[in-house]
């Protein structure tokens, strides 16, 4: 078709010929996949909607998701017989980095829609639109995966971070929901701002946007004066901090984790962390390779601070959905003492650290969830009345001992459901980086990279923090495990949903099947190269 | 030809090694899938999978060839692809220092779970149990460096959850200390390993590996690296023996846990670190280790007296008995940096001596603990006179403690002194004091708890059960026969231990510069 219509132009004006970029469908077709998804499901529900049930949507959803990751794989293999490639006019990288990373996105809205669809019965809320956000949201996670131009990569960090802001304030008619969506756009714009000022300082001093184009041209050294440069540095460095939540610009992380839907937020502590990470690992390691030297430092620096205060403000909270918020910036911290190799390794690493957490992640908030919603059964239960009194007080103690999140929900939780309780044990085990879990070997691939990159100080410190981490989850398993004898709480949990069960169980085989032989998935991540081809 | 080299060939086929580790994990798994309403069959199930390990344990002694082995001086090598592009592989083998301590580990389990009961909760406790057993096998078999980790740290799980759950009142405290502290060493550790092996590829220009022998037998690294990449080591070991001043987690954890944990700690856990000074430490890193032997010389003979002065200190039975282990662990480091080969064979018998007469004791004040619900030295007394036959045992086991002539616990403090003399007589005549102080302390324990007038409850306490001998006797009849007749122990453990001192000799760096 195209080609006859090319035909049919050059024939009538030859000379007033536009050439229009080449089009790869075939390495396009995740990005179709998710926006296209994202669009007909709205058009369908606004056309049809009022006879299809409102499971549909999740399992729409679902199957995109799938799909995605499906066509991931069949892309990482064509990548093998010929190669990273480009495509629309070299705007958009097709190499099995940016494939990695997609098809990781892809199964994680894949088992968010499952958790979504649970969530949104319990909460009686009318959620067709959560899908179809977190579609076009997944889209623009994967733009930003492979990048080539630093406008791209805004546009593609837009379309991610607008979906993700209403996202988070999802659920109407919940304040804390609305505060958090209002938090993290606020926050999140101003970023915003700070990352396209850096890309246009830098198209100042390069006088490009084309990643390919600044890594040769900073590579050639033709650069004078590079003020005008490290400022774009700063800039660029901030907006995306503030995407993966490293310290200090995390202030949003905890207040939004608690206050958003909780599938959203095993959402955003997965698939837009990844994105976040995709984004700087394209353009920092591999375009600004050669000015290592100028960006290594503050990484280093970011990436200590990120895992002291991550692992340091966790031990303190009560909320286990914010006490798993800082734990997540302290991850966070970790990934980046593999950014900070800035070697292949490191990229691998890093990789590797954030497909072991997304599966972490997303196991973890699910269980979050079904906790809070038996918790809130039982109160609804037994101190209906006095919740909503103190619900009016609103007094910071009587919230705190009746919010759905409180550690002392979890108090005895292993005798009423050991299953549950068993699955968490293992993600919160991960997290510790215990041998045998994805965990360990995520924390060790780090690690290695940061090792053989020489900084064997980070790395020292990187698993003392580990350590410090480590007492949060043990604070959870203590919750758990080894109540006190007359506190145990009395939530009584109805039995899971197939789905949500589901859910967990997937992250929970993953994490451990990953953990005993991890040589397929670190295959996976030495293989997922970056590769700017113009 | 005789019967044991024909075993010996047939084991070379069989991966008895592989076994051994992973017949626990099967066990707990077969555990995990016993239904709630059949939990009599728990028991009998688990003591028959660890009946099964110590078996296989013991048959491996068996069969050890006294002259040596085929790798590097390791036995029943079984060695498979784990993670290749990790340079990391399943590799187990045994030499004459894990040898025992397999032994003991194999040994122990059964006794613990013969004897003691959970009381709640009993398929988890069980399920612990077994995957606190392959852990510690796999540790002491490991001979890759990464494999040699993951199993050094798994066993802080088990332990957690035996401690915390089935402990006692403060059991929570002790048991989150005892992970976090032994994690802090550990993790350490792992950046030592991982930059001791990216080092040594980078410095041979070969591939990535983590397999020890490789990395013992080339000693690639200059000396000051190499000096930083032991202390890494040291410090994940030095926590875990505990050595003064690392050892403050060890009275609690002793004392809040279970029997059965105090047991296996004491037995087995401690050892994971005084093995992995001489596994690991010593094979890796010889110069650093002489380098630092005076210190370590030092820290070994100042938790031999403070162990003895604030053991004798104590009011809590159980307490005291955790403090004589971490004298008597001092004795084993003081062996290990002696360096020679009467002090490093002390050291490996003393290992196995102090598992066998500490986890005796544990077992011991754990019945008087089950009877009178107290381990309050001052509420016990005259005890001999209502349990005359466990008041008995206390006292053979007591006695091998101290080093009493004829018991296990002299032949390796014998040896020990013995080296560490010829090495530096002075830490060894320091030492010498730690042995008096032990008889002090321990008599008068023995004094306080057994003699003096029976009053009160501790009248009509019932004496030991079958049970309970069933567990204690095969400990007494080691300690005897060791303490008698040590040459079969001491013939499996010399050929390891001079390829040991010879690998220091050679790589220590005295010869270089002449």
């Amino acid at each position: 078709m195209m080609v006859a219509a090319g035909e049919i132009f050059a024939q009538i004006s030859p000379s007033t010929l536009v050439p229009t970029p080449s089009i790869d469908w075939e390495a396009l077709v995740p990005y179709l996949l998710l926006a296209g998804g994202g669009v007909l499901l709205l058009m369908i529900f606004s056309l049809v909607g009022k006879w299809l049930s409102s499971s549909f949507a999740s399992y729409f959803t679902f199957a995109i998701g799938l799909a995605t990751l499906g066509s991931s794989f069949a892309l990482w293999r064509r990548i093998g017989d010929e190669g990273a490639t480009s495509t629309l006019s070299g705007m958009v990288g097709v190499d099995r980095f940016s494939v990695f990373i997609t098809g990781l996105i892809g199964a994680v809205v894949a088992l968010v829609a499952l958790l979504s669809h649970d969530y949104i019965k319990r909460e009686r809320l009318w959620g067709t639109e959560l899908y179809v956000l977190l579609l076009l949201s997944a889209t623009g996670g994967v733009i930003m995966a492979g990048a080539n131009d630093l406008i791209v990569l805004f546009l593609g960090l837009e379309v991610l971070s607008i979906a993700v802001y209403v996202l988070a304030a999802m659920h109407l008619r919940r304040s804390t929901s609305q505060e958090a969506g209002m938090k993290y756009f606020v926050l999140g714009a101003f970023s915003s701002a700070f990352f396209l000022y850096g890309v246009a300082l830098i198209y100042g001093a390069v006088g490009s946007t084309k990643l390919s184009y600044i890594a040769d041209f900073l590579e050639a050294g033709s650069l004078e004066k590079d003020g005008l440069l490290l400022g774009g540095f700063a800039l660029l460095l901030v907006g995306m901090f503030f995407k993966i939540a490293a310290v200090p610009f995390h202030a949003w992380t905890p207040d939004v984790y608690q206050g958003s839907p909780t599938p959203v937020v095993a959402y955003m502590a997965s698939a837009v962390k990844a994105a976040g990470f995709a984004a700087l690992l394209r353009v920092f390691v591999a375009a600004f390779e050669s000015y290592q030297g100028d960006w290594q430092p503050i990484i280093y620096v970011i990436a200590l601070l990120t895992m002291f205060a991550g692992g340091a403000m966790a031990i303190v909270q009560t909320d286990v959905k914010r006490m798993l918020a800082y734990s997540s910036i302290s991850h966070a911290g970790f990934i980046l003492v593999g950014v900070q190799a800035a070697t292949d390794d490191g990229v691998a690493a890093a990789l590797f650290y954030l497909a072991a957490y997304a599966a972490i992640a997303v196991g973890s908030f699910a269980i979050v969830g079904m906790v809070a919603a038996g918790a809130r059964d039982s109160n609804a239960d037994n101190t209906g009345e006095s919740m909503g009194e103190s619900m009016a007080d609103s007094t910071a103690d009587s919230n705190e001992a009746t919010s759905e999140n409180h550690i002392a929900i979890y108090r005895g939780l292993a005798k009423n459901r050991p299953v549950l309780s068993a699955a968490f044990m293992v993600l919160l085990l991960a997290q510790a980086g215990v041998p045998f879990t994805t965990g360990f070997f995520a924390k060790f691939a780090i690690i290695s990279a940061a090792a053989d990159a020489r900084s064997f100080w980070l790395a020292v410190f990187a698993m003392i923090s580990a350590v410090i981490s480590a007492f949060i989850y043990l604070r959870l398993l203590v919750a758990m495990y080894l109540p006190d004898q007359q506190n145990t709480s009395e939530s009584s949990l109805e039995k899971p949903s197939i789905l949500e069960g589901t859910v967990v169980a997937l992250t929970v085989a993953f994490t451990l099947a990953f953990g005993i032989i991890p040589g397929y998935l670190y295959d996976l991540t030495q293989e997922a190269l970056i590769a700017l081809v113009p | 030809m005789n019967s044991s080299v024909i075993f010996a060939e047939a084991g070379a086929s069989f991966p008895v090694l592989s076994l051994l580790v992973i017949l626990p994990l099967v066990g707990a798994a077969a555990l995990l899938l016993i239904p709630s309403s059949r939990s009599e069959m728990l028991r009998p199930v688990a003591l028959l999978f660890t009946v099964a390990v110590a078996a296989a344990a013991g048959w491996l002694v068996a069969v050890f060839e006294t002259s040596g082995g085929s790798e590097a001086g390791f036995q029943f090598v079984s060695r498979h692809e784990w993670i290749s592009s990790l340079g990391t592989s399943w590799h187990l083998g045994v030499d004459g220092i894990s040898l025992f301590l397999v032994a003991l580990t194999g040994l122990l389990f059964p006794l613990t779970i013969i004897a003691l009961d959970p009381g709640s909760d009993q398929k988890s406790y069980y399920v612990w149990l077994l995957v606190l057993e392959a852990g510690c096998l796999g540790a002491f078999l490991a001979l890759d460096l990464l494999l040699f980790f993951m199993f050094f740290e798994i066993v802080l799980v088990p332990m957690y959850f035996l401690i915390g759950k089935w402990g006692h009142s403060n059991a929570r405290y002790a048991a989150v200390k005892f992970f976090l502290y032994t994690m802090l060493g550990s993790s350490i550790m792992l950046v030592g390993i991982v930059s001791l092996v990216f080092l040594h590829s980078s410095a041979t220009g070969g591939a990535v590996t983590f397999d020890l022998v490789e990395i013992a037998t080339s000693q690639s690294l200059a000396t000051t690296t190499a000096r930083w990449l032991f202390l890494s080591f040291a410090l994940a070991f030095a926590v875990k023996v505990p050595l003064f001043p690392f050892h403050t987690w060890l009275p609690d954890a002793h004392t809040e846990a279970p029997t059965a944990g105090s047991v296996i700690l004491a037995g087995v856990l401690l050892k994971l670190g005084t093995y992995g000074f001489l596994r690991f430490g010593l094979y890796l890193f010889p110069e650093a280790t002489s380098y630092f032997a005076p210190l370590f010389l030092t820290l070994g003979v100042v938790g031999i007296l403070y162990g003895a002065v604030v053991a004798a200190m104590q009011k809590d039975l159980k307490r005291l008995v955790a403090y004589s282990s971490v004298a008597h662990l001092g004795f084993i480091i003081l062996g290990a940096f002696a360096l020679n080969i009467q002090s490093l064979e002390g050291s490996v018998l003393q290992m196995v001596n102090h598992g066998l007469s500490t986890g005796a004791l544990f077992f011991l004040v754990g019945f008087i603990y089950e009877r009178r619900h107290t381990r309050q030295i001052a509420e016990l007394g005259g005890l001999q006179r209502s349990v005359p036959l466990l008041a008995g045992v206390f006292m053979v086991v007591m006695l091998s403690s101290i080093g009493l002539p004829g018991l296990n616990g002299f032949v390796g403090e014998f040896l020990i002194l013995l080296g560490t003399f010829e090495a530096n007589r002075w830490w060894a005549v320091v030492a010498t004091v730690g042995v008096i102080l032990a008889a002090v302390y321990l008599l008068w324990a023995y004094q306080r708890v057994f003699h003096g007038p029976t009053v009160g409850e501790n009248v009509k306490i019932v004496d030991l059960r079958w049970r309970e001998w069933v567990a204690v006797a095969p400990l007494v009849a080691l300690i005897v026969f060791l303490g008698v007749y040590p040459r079969p122990a001491l013939d499996r453990i010399e050929p390891a231990v001079e390829r040991l001192v010879e690998h220091v000799e050679m790589n220590d760096g005295t010869e270089a510069s002449p």
